[in-house]
Order: C-alpha cells, then sequence, then structure tokens
C-alpha cells in the first residue's frame, strides 16, 4: 500500500550568518502492506514528522521514490492527495469554527456535495462519539475532544491511507485507551493506518508491525514480536540503592550492561544460568541487592541493542 | 468548475467566521471615520476650495484609498494564525486549488472592504457629498483591485515570513512611502515638481486619481481608465504569485 525507496530530506536552517544543514531523513526505505496498522517509532527529531510530511505531499523529497495506495508521489501528488488522509502532528482546528463545519468543509474540499458531506460528518461524528460537543466551538474542545475531531477530519473522505502523526501524546491513560479502539475500527472498516509514536507499549499493542527509526534512518523493521525475538536471551534486571548503581556496573564490565537511576540492566544468553553469576559478583564487590527480575526483552531493549541508547531517556 | 467551487466553499467559511464577529468590520472603519469628522472639517480653507461638498470630493476618495491599501495590507496577520493553527497545512493535502485557497480569503477581505467603503461613503453624504451611482460603483470597483491586490501580496508576504514579527514591520514599512507619496490624504496639486515625478511612479497614485475624478463626475477622464487599469494588471500578478506561494510547501 505504501512503497518507498531512499527518501530523503535535508533542511537548511540559517542562524545569522552560518547555514547549517540538517539531514531529517536519510535514505527511508519502507513497504506497509494494505489494512495493517504500521508504527513509526523514535525519539524526538528522528525524523517521523519528515518522512510523514513528505508522503503526504506537504514537503517534496530531495531524493528517493514512493508509491502510495498506487498513486506516484513524484509523478501525481494530486492523485496521491486525492487517496491518502493525514492528520498533523500540532492539530488542525481552527478555535471559532465548530467541529460540525469543519467536517463538512473538509468533506466538501474532497468533493462531497452538501447533503453528501452533511451524512458524512454526522457519521463520523457519531462513530467517533463527538456528536454531543459537535456544534460547540473547538476552542472549548478538551485535548481528547480536539484531537479526535482532528482524526475525523483525517478520515471524513474514506481515504485508503491515513497517516496519524502522534495521535495519542498528550492525552491521559483513558483517552489512549480510546484512541487506540478508534484506530483499530480504522483498520477493521479497511483503512491502512501509518502512525508514529515514541511511546513504546503503544508500538507494541496497537501496532502490526513497526520501524524504529533514529536520526533520519531506519534502525531495525518487523512485527513488535519478531524484533523483540531478535535480542536473543534475556534481561535481567537488578534493583539496587541509588548510590550503588556505579559500584554495581564496576563489578559487572564483562557484561553488556545499561545503567538506570536505581537500577542496572544486564543482557545475558540464558537468565537462569546468569544470575547466580551475577548476585557472586556483586556480592563479591559488597554491593547491597534490592531486587532482581528476569525478563523478556521489550522495545526499548531493542532501541538500545540497536543504537546504544534508551528511547526512554532521549 | 473546480476553482469557482472550491473559491467559494473557501469564501463561504470565511464569510461565516467574519460574519461571527462583525464588530471587526465596525473597528476597521472607527479610524476612518474620526478622519472624516474631525480631520475633514479642516479641509475647505486648508484645499480653497469653496464648498464643504467639494471638500470632500477630493478628501473621501482618498480615505477610501487608504482604508483599502492598510485593510488589505493587514490581512496576512490572520493568515500566520491560520498556518499556527494547522488549518492551512490541514487544506493542503487536500485536492482543493491552491488558487481558491487564496482567491476566497481575499474576496472575504473585498467585500469586508466595500462594506466599510459603503458606511464612509454614507457618512459623507450627511456632509454633502454628493457622486452619481454608476460613478461610485466604478470608483468601488478600483477598491476592490486595490484590496484584492493588497490582500493578496499580505497572504503571499505571510507564507514565506512565517511569522507576525516579520510581517508588521514589513509592511509598514512598504505602506508607509507608498501612502505619503500618492497624495492620498492631500492632492499633490501644490507639491514641487520632483515630488509629483516621484508619484508619478507610485502605481497608487494613479488609483487615487482615478477615484478622485469619479467622485468628481468626471466619468470621461483618463485617469479612470489608467487607474483601473493599472490596478488591474498588479491585482492579476499579486494573485497570481501569492497562489504559488499557497502551492509551494510550507514550513
Ligand atoms: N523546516 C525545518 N527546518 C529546519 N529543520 C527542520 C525542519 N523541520 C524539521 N527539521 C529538523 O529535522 C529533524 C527531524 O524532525 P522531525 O520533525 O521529522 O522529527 P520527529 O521524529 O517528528 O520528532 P518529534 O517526535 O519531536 O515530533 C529535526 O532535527 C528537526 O529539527
Ligand atoms: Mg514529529
Amino acid at each position: 500500500m505504501i512503497e518507498t525507496r531512499g527518501l530523503r530530506k535535508s533542511f537548511v536552517s540559517r542562524q545569522g550568518r552560518d547555514k547549517k544543514t540538517v539531514e531529517a531523513v536519510r535514505g527511508v526505505d519502507l513497504t506497509v502492506a494494505e489494512g495493517e496498522i504500521f508504527g513509526f517509532l523514535g525519539p524526538n527529531g528522528a525524523g517521523k514528522t519528515t518522512t510523514l510530511r513528505m508522503l503526504a505531499t506537504l514537503i517534496v523529497p530531495d531524493d528517493g521514490t514512493a508509491t502510495i495506495a498506487g498513486a506516484d508521489l513524484r509523478a501525481d501528488p494530486g492523485e496521491v492527495r486525492r487517496r491518502i488522509g493525514y492528520v498533523a502532528q500540532g492539530g488542525s482546528t481552527w478555535d471559532d469554527s465548530t467541529a460540525r463545519e469543519e467536517l463538512v468543509l473538509q468533506s466538501r474540499l474532497y468533493g462531497a456535495s452538501k447533503s453528501d458531506a452533511l451524512a458524512r460528518a454526522e457519521r463520523v461524528l457519531e462513530g467517533f462519539q463527538l456528536t454531543e460537543y459537535a456544534d460547540r466551538k473547538c476552542k472549548t474542545y478538551s485535548g481528547g475532544q480536539r484531537r479526535r475531531v482532528d482524526i475525523a477530519l483525517g478520515i471524513i473522505h474514506e481515504p485508503r491511507v491515513v497517516f496519524l502523526d502522534e495521535p495519542t501524546t498528550g492525552l491521559d491513560p483513558q483517552s489512549r485507551a480510546h484512541m487506540w479502539d478508534e484506530i483499530r475500527r480504522l483498520r477493521a472498516e479497511g483503512m491502512t493506518v501509518f502512525i508514529t509514536t515514541h511511546y513504546l507499549d503503544e508500538a507494541d499493542a496497537l501496532c502490526d508491525r513497526i520501524s524504529i527509526m533514529d536520526n533520519g534512518e531506519i534502525v531495525a523493521s518487523g512485527t513488535p514480536a519478531e524484533l523483540k525475538r531478535e535480542i536473543s536471551g534475556d534481561v535481567v534486571r537488578v534493583g539496587l540503592p541509588v548510590d550503588a548503581v556505579q559500584p554495581a556496573a564496576q563489578a559487572l564490565t564483562s557484561y553488556k550492561l545499561e545503567t538506570y537511576e536505581d537500577n542496572v540492566r544486564l543482557y545475558v544468553e540464558d537468565g537462569a544460568v546468569a544470575i547466580p553469576q551475577i548476585l557472586r559478583a556483586l556480592d563479591a564487590a559488597g554491593v547491597p541487592l534490592g531486587t532482581v527480575e528476569l525478563h523478556r526483552p521489550s522495545l526499548d531493549d531493542v532501541f538500545l541493542t540497536k543504537t546504544g541508547r534508551s528511547l526512554r531517556e532521549s | 468548475m473546480k476553482l469557482l467551487h472550491d473559491t467559494s466553499l473557501i469564501f463561504n467559511r470565511q464569510m461565516q467566521l467574519l460574519l461571527r464577529n462583525p464588530v471587526w468590520i465596525l473597528v476597521g472603519v472607527f479610524q476612518p471615520v474620526m478622519y472624516l469628522l474631525l480631520f475633514a472639517p479642516l479641509l475647505k480653507p486648508a484645499l480653497q476650495v469653496p464648498t464643504n461638498a467639494e471638500a470632500y470630493e477630493i478628501f473621501v476618495p482618498g480615505l477610501l484609498v487608504l482604508l483599502a491599501i492598510f485593510g488589505g495590507l493587514f490581512q496576512g496577520f490572520g493568515l500566520i494564525a491560520e498556518l499556527r493553527a494547522g488549518v492551512i497545512e490541514r487544506s493542503r493535502v487536500t485536492p482543493v486549488s491552491r488558487l481558491a485557497l487564496l482567491l476566497g480569503r481575499s474576496l472575504r477581505d473585498v467585500v469586508s472592504l466595500i462594506a466599510q467603503a459603503v458606511i464612509i461613503t454614507l457618512l459623507a453624504l450627511v456632509f454633502d457629498l454628493r457622486v452619481f451611482v454608476p460613478n461610485l460603483l466604478l470608483a468601488y470597483l478600483m477598491l476592490a483591485l486595490i484590496s484584492l491586490m493588497t490582500s493578496a501580496v499580505s497572504y503571499g508576504v505571510a507564507l514565506v515570513v512565517k511569522s507576525e514579527d516579520a510581517l508588521a514591520p514589513l509592511m509598514n514599512t512598504v505602506a508607509q512611502p507608498v501612502l505619503l507619496l500618492s497624495g492620498i490624504l492631500l492632492p499633490l496639486t501644490y507639491a514641487p515638481g520632483w515630488l509629483q515625478g516621484v508619484a508619478d511612479w507610485n502605481p497608487f497614485s494613479w488609483a487615487v486619481n482615478g477615484t478622485r475624478a469619479l467622485f468628481r463626475g468626471d466619468l470621461g477622464s483618463p485617469d479612470v481608465w489608467q487607474g483601473l487599469l493599472i490596478m488591474a494588471v498588479l491585482a492579476v500578478l499579486a494573485v497570481g504569485w501569492a497562489a504559488r506561494e499557497f502551492a509551494r510547501s510550507v514550513r
């Protein structure tokens, strides 16, 4: 449904007389299948929005090609526009308009007749549980309500592909869960959904497949389960008093390890074998122990092994 | 026709939002009305014309052109607010005509300007101004062309600079000399030769002369068609340029 090869974009930013080139996206290859929820996971500044804006015809790539829902991005951006929906990271509603007005206008911009647009607006308002607020000005909505209006605007013309840039950022846990349900409903209706996120649990729970992006490049792609399986072995998490983290790290230099505020995480072949050895090493160094946990790698661990940094901390 | 259809969609939305707060139209005429009430009485002696009516024939057209220029040039601020809210980006991913995105907005500006011009004309009638309706309609056409051009320029510049902080000084810098060199408030009849020479290069000075001729009842004056022609050409150029800025990638 989406196929990109070597997409690139750099920005020149001027600070006084200095020109600085930021390579925001450096060669992105993607394949997104029809009817899946595809996730773009990456820290701030990874290039997620820039990639989406290129695919949504808002900025022209410096290099590379893409086909979206059968239309060629470079040769026929107009056709791409007709086939996609796009919901920007920063929202898209006007304070003094009502949700219904925005939806009707949006639908008509895609060519719907007046009566058709009204019917569509009614339908999506219902679908997104917005009927109650439909005729109030957008500035009176809560963050979650406003985000739902944004998404309703992005799908009112029933596109084959919809791009959602951080649909759940800034929402409370309950609204996020609701939003996940909405997004799954879009998939159930046959849409291909492309979302960006920097929440690990979101990528894990919601997405059929993900690509992890860092620094303008895709560092890993697959289903969440595949990616986690790629990291062989187990993660041992040792909880420690805060001032014992450094000594513990020194005692365990022979392991692949990551330190956190009140714990260290070790990546080992076989947890059951490694735990006694770890305990012995810590004991020998006189490090007081808190807790020891053994778990399967998370997406954060995937990110860590691919980039050398933790997504939680970047 | 798609352009017409899309333009009317954008125009209707903009009008709807404008009419939701019609007080802005009144705020816009407040300043010119003050000029009309407090400044114009000084004109009869200053311009050495025999009647108030004649003084207003000279002053009111200038005032209206002034309103058209400034009203248009500051429309870009609204667009920057829309850019920030993401409304423009949302329009740009739809297949809507880019020219319609501009025209729908500029036409709203033209309509609100004409509404203001009508208010001022009616007030001036109270002060003995007399003008033939056909001439008045042609004068409104001139004003419409001016405001179409200045608002398009303002939108184009707003799309390029994308910030109020840059737009305000830029528009002021353009507007001040244009204003002073057009004989808008006082005709340049008594100006020294060099000043008149400079004013000849100011398109708005032609527009003012044309509008004055219309208010004078001098429909046959070459000032009329020259002013209209110059404004029409500039309006087309400005609209073409600004529409291209809408089509280009924003940000
Ligand atoms: N118009 C621009 N001019 C200059 N630099 C830009 C521009 N747009 C993006 N960038 C830079 O490109 C890089 C990627 O930005 P992008 O917005 O794509 O990141 P992101 O992954 O969406 O991040 P976030 O999670 O914060 O939204 C950043 O370093 C950013 O500063
Ligand atoms: Mg982003």
